[in-house]
This record gives C-alpha cells, structure tokens and sequence, in this order.
C-alpha cells in the first residue's frame, strides 16, 4: 500500500516443536499509514504481542516481511530503527532493568543515541507521565504497577520516535490517569505527527485513539472495521459483536452452575 | 461472637528511601467477611502495598505498623513467620499485580501449578496434574497441556494472569486477595474469571478482596468499596452506589473514563487537590 509507514506482508511466527507447535501468527498483514493510529484487539493468546514483538525484532518471524517506509526490515534491527520505532511493553516488569534506577532507565536511550544535555529531558519526560523529580533515583520494584507503567511509557516516548507500538499502555492505570496519558498520546500525534499501533482489550480505549482497528483470532486477522463501528455496534464479525455485548459489565451467574477445585 | 475473616485497624507501610520516609499506607482500618470488598483508587495509593502487608509480603526494608491485623481471629503481627508462611501457602493467598514477576521463571507453569496444589494436598503427582488441568480449563486456557509445558515468559499476557490466578485458587483458600487479576484479559474471558471467584464466594464462603481500577466491573461485581487515595480510605460505597459517592476523586473519576457511548477530545482530567492527600 502506498504511503505506508510500517507494514507487515503475509507475516507468520511459529513457537515450540512437534506436536506443541503453535502458530502464533498465520499470515498477518498490515499498513500502518503515516499519522494514524491503528488498533488491535483480540482474545486472550490471539497474536497480538507477537505481532508487535515481531516487528520490534523479538519474535523471528518463519514467513513474511516487514517494512519500515517501504524497505524490508533485516535482522536484527539497527540503531536507525530504535529510534523511529519504540515499544511500550505488555508487561513492564519484564521491560525496565530491574537495577537501574528509572533516572538510568530513561538516561539510556538518550546516551545510545547521543543526546546532549539530558538532564532537562529526563525531568520532562517524568512529568509527562504524572510523576515528579522524586522518582528519578527509585528502582522499579520500589513502583507501584501504574508507575512502573508510566516509567515505560516515558522511555518510548523519550526519544520522539515516529512510530509507538502500545502493548495494553493503559491496563494497569485508574481512569485519572489513564485520561492523562490518552491525552498526551493524542497531543503529540497531533503536534508531532506520531503514528501508533496500540493493543488494548479495553475496546473504548481503541475507538478513542484509533480510528481504525484489526480484529484478531488465532493468530489471524478477522476483521479490519472502524472505531466509529464500534461505537455505533455495525461490527460484521459474530466474533467482533460477541466482545462488544461482553464489554458491557458483569451480570451475576444463576447458582448451581458450581465449580469444585 | 465469631470473629471476621479479616480484621484490619490502623495499618500503616514505610518504606525508608535515601530522600526520607516514604508513607505508602497510612492508617487503613477495615473489616471483611465473606464477601466480596474491591478496592479501587489512583496509581500509586497504597493498594497492593496494604494487599501485601496483609500477607506479610511487604518487601525489604519496609516497616508495617497496626494497632490490629487479624486472620479469623489470629494475630498476625504477633504470628511467627512460620505460622504466616504456611496461612500464605493455603489459607490466604494473593494474585500479585504483575505475574509473570512472581512467577518462578525456570519452572514451567504446569510444575509450579503442581506444586502449589501438592504443597498444600496429599496427592500423587497425575492427580495434582488433573486438577492444574481442570483449573486452568476452568479459567479458560484453551489447550492446557500446551500451556503447562511453557515458562513464564512464553505465555500471553492474559494467560500469565491466568496462570497465577489458578495457582491462587488450587489450594481453596479461606481469603484470596486478587491485585488487577483481570486488567490482561478480554472481556470474555475476564466475566468467566469473576464468575469462578463469584462462586467461591457464593458457594465456599470464600473472603475477596479484588484491588482494581476498572470502576464499572467493581461497583458491578463487590459488595462494597473503599476508594483510596495517597495511602488512605477516602470514603465507603455500597455496591452499585457509585453515584452517590462523595469524595471529588471518585466523583471526578467517572468523568475521566472513555466511553463507547461518546466521544470527547481530550478526556476531562482532575485537578487534583493536595488537601486530599492531607
Ligand atoms: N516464546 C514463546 N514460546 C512459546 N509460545 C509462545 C511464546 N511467545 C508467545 N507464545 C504463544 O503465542 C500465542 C500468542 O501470544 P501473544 O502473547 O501474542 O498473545 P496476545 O494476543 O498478546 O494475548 P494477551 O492478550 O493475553 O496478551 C500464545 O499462545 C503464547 O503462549
Ligand atoms: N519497595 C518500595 N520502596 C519504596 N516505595 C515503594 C515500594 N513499593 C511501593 N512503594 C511506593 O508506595 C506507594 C504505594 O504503592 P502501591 O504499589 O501500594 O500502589 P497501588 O495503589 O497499588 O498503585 P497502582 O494502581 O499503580 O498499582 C507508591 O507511591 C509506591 O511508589
Ligand atoms: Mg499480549
Ligand atoms: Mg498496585
């Protein structure tokens, strides 16, 4: 497709061996075009990270290609595309070093890629996130879940990539300050012209970034559809429409149905 | 009279840090039965650390204080360690915030669902297998002996959620504290999870303490809710009551939420008063 920033063609990833194979992703495609966010939802083990994960260079894909502005990615990825493209893990435990403190965390990116003066930019991008000059010197287990996620999102953002894959940046925040980083996504798409891909099973945080979004099931795509779809329930998918009925809260089961551990 | 499940008065967590004393929790003091209590509250209040403190998992060097904590009717500050490490493995558990941190990385899920449950039940090896088997159907893991041969890390997001939640739930214990246990999952799968805790409750007369921030499933699913802010309880509310709510944090809350419904660009943010965090 024209004017695609990042695409996938045909993308396959596959783990495990004989009989526990398991195809991740099965022949994904995808354009992500210049400014606009995209979404991608789907169950619980539908693909999603990897898909993501395959495009940072994580996940070694068996089959496909994936462009950034038209030219196949080769592996691994170089420092060029580190910093047009950055990634807000699902789990940030996992991402942030567990010894270096968030001011080493977010100092890093910044001395890869030889940025003077990053004092100033630290700061910024800590208040960014809702968090002030205090937390530079704490580890991350010394966070709690929404702030370690905030220290996360802060690294992808540090460096003003073009391109933001968003794993679930939301899941473990309250509605306040979600609402703050929403907002801040969409300013610096607004000013900055950044592009983003976000994962979120939270389906009215999609149609408020994304205008458009994928659909995801066993690794396959099911259906490509609008946020504006989704608001006003025009879904095709049986699928699509059976999450958007379930979003709609909890209804208390009828007793008998037991469950013996 | 019988005491509460769960007795907790005037429970405070400090963390000593180089820049001073940091109070996580400050003064919290409730009771629970055998029901279900959410809390929910902003980033960084004092949720999981007063979840934690209840287990007696605060991390090192944090100092906890009470003037009561009790687990039906045992002393908590004055049990030994021994005495709380065998309450945590069976009778009292907690499905932590971020899972694939507390689970052990050079175990398989499967081994580690395993040796929860034979820990705390004497039986064979096949037999503790079938029940990791049934549990984690039961939460929803399409192909579970697939999943039980993988290590934390090559699991989904949602699966490792539900992975520490059968964990937590193998051993049938008497209070389970569930810290974000379903903020991975899709909605369908998340109705199932809050289903299979529902009956605990129901059916077990299990105690629940489900920490979250997603407002709608906790005023839909909890009996009651104590909303917290910067280390305290900052007001009570009956299930379903949510627009009664008092305190501007939670009143404001509502307001910041996305909706389906509606669209707003950008979402209402709150000014956040600093006499709340008085
Ligand atoms: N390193 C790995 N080894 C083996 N299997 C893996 C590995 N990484 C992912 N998988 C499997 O690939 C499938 C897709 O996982 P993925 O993390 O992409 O799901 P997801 O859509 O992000 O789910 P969630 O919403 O739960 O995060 C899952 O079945 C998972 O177990
Ligand atoms: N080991 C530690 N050392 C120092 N401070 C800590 C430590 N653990 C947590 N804190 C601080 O204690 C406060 C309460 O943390 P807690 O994890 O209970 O928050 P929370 O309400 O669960 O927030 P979230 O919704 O973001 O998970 C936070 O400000 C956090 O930074
Ligand atoms: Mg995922
Ligand atoms: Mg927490």
């Amino acid at each position: 497709m024209a004017g695609a920033i990042l695409e996938a063609r045909n993308l396959s990833v596959r783990f495990g061996v004989g009989r526990l194979t398991i195809a991740a992703v099965e022949d994904f495609s995808f354009a992500l075009q210049a400014g606009e966010s995209l979404g991608l939802v789907g169950e619980s083990g539908s693909g999603k990270s990897t898909v993501l994960r395959a495009v940072t260079g994580l996940n070694k894909p068996a089959g496909g290609t994936i462009l950034l502005d038209g030219t196949p990615l080769a592996m691994p990825r170089g420092l060029a595309f580190y910093s047009a493209v950055q990634m807000v893990f699902q789990d940030p435990y996992a991402s942030l070093h567990p010894r270096h403190t968030v001011d080493q965390i977010l100092a890093e990116p910044l001395a890869i890629h030889r940025v003077a003066d990053p004092q100033p930019r630290i700061l910024a991008a800590l208040d960014e996130v809702g968090l002030g000059p205090s937390y530079r010197f704490r580890y991350p287990h010394q966070l709690s879940g929404g702030q370690r996620q905030r220290i996360a999102i802060a690294r992808a953002l540090i460096l003003r990539p073009r391109i933001v894959l968003l794993d679930e940046p939301t899941s473990a925040l309250d509605a306040s300050v979600q609402a703050e980083i929403l907002n801040l996504l969409e300013q610096l798409r607004r000013d900055l012209g950044l592009s983003y891909m976000l994962v979120s099973h939270d389906l009215a945080v999609v149609a408020h970034l994304c205008e458009r979004l994928i659909v995801m099931r066993g690794g396959r795509m099911v259906e490509t559809t609008t946020a504006a779809a989704l608001r006003d329930g025009s879904v095709t998918e049986d699928y699509t429409r059976a999450m958007l009925a379930a979003s709609k809260g909890f209804a208390r089961a009828p007793a008998g149905t037991s469950l013996s551990p | 009279m019988k005491p509460s499940l769960l007795e907790v008065e005037d429970l405070h967590v400090r963390f000593p840090l180089a820049q001073g004393m940091l109070e996580a929790v400050r003064g919290v003091s409730f009771t629970l039965g055998h029901e279900r209590l959410g809390i929910v509250g902003e980033s960084g209040s004092g949720k999981s650390q007063t979840g934690r403190a209840i287990l007696g998992l605060t991390a090192k060097p944090g100092i906890v204080t009470a003037k009561r904590l009790a687990f039906d009717g045992i002393d908590l500050m004055e049990a030994p360690p021994r005495l709380r490490r065998s309450l945590r493995g069976s009778r009292m558990t907690m499905v932590m915030q971020d899972p694939s941190y507390s689970l052990n990385p050079v175990m398989t899920v499967g081994q580690q669902i395993v040796e929860a449950y034979r820990a705390h039940k004497r039986v064979s090896q096949a037999e503790a297998r079938e029940a990791a088997r049934a549990m984690l159907d039961a939460v929803k893991i399409s192909q579970p002996d697939r999943v039980m041969a993988l290590y934390p890390h090559e699991v989904s997001g949602g699966m490792g959620q539900r992975v520490m939640i059968a964990m937590m739930l193998i051993t049938g214990p008497d209070l389970l504290i569930a810290d974000e246990p379903t903020s991975a999952l899709d909605v369908t799968v998340r109705i199932e999870v809050l289903r299979i805790l529902d009956q605990l409750v129901a059916e077990r007369g299990m105690g629940l303490i489900l920490i979250s921030h997603d407002l709608e499933m906790v005023a839909s699913f909890c009996d009651r809710i104590l909303v917290m802010y910067a280390g305290r309880i900052v007001e009570e509310l009956s299930s379903g009551n949510l627009d009664q709510a008092q305190h501007p944090y939670t009143r404001g809350l509502m307001g910041c939420v996305p909706k389906l419904s509606g669209d707003r660009h950008p979402l209402p943010v709150l000014t956040r008063d600093p006499d709340w965090a008085r």
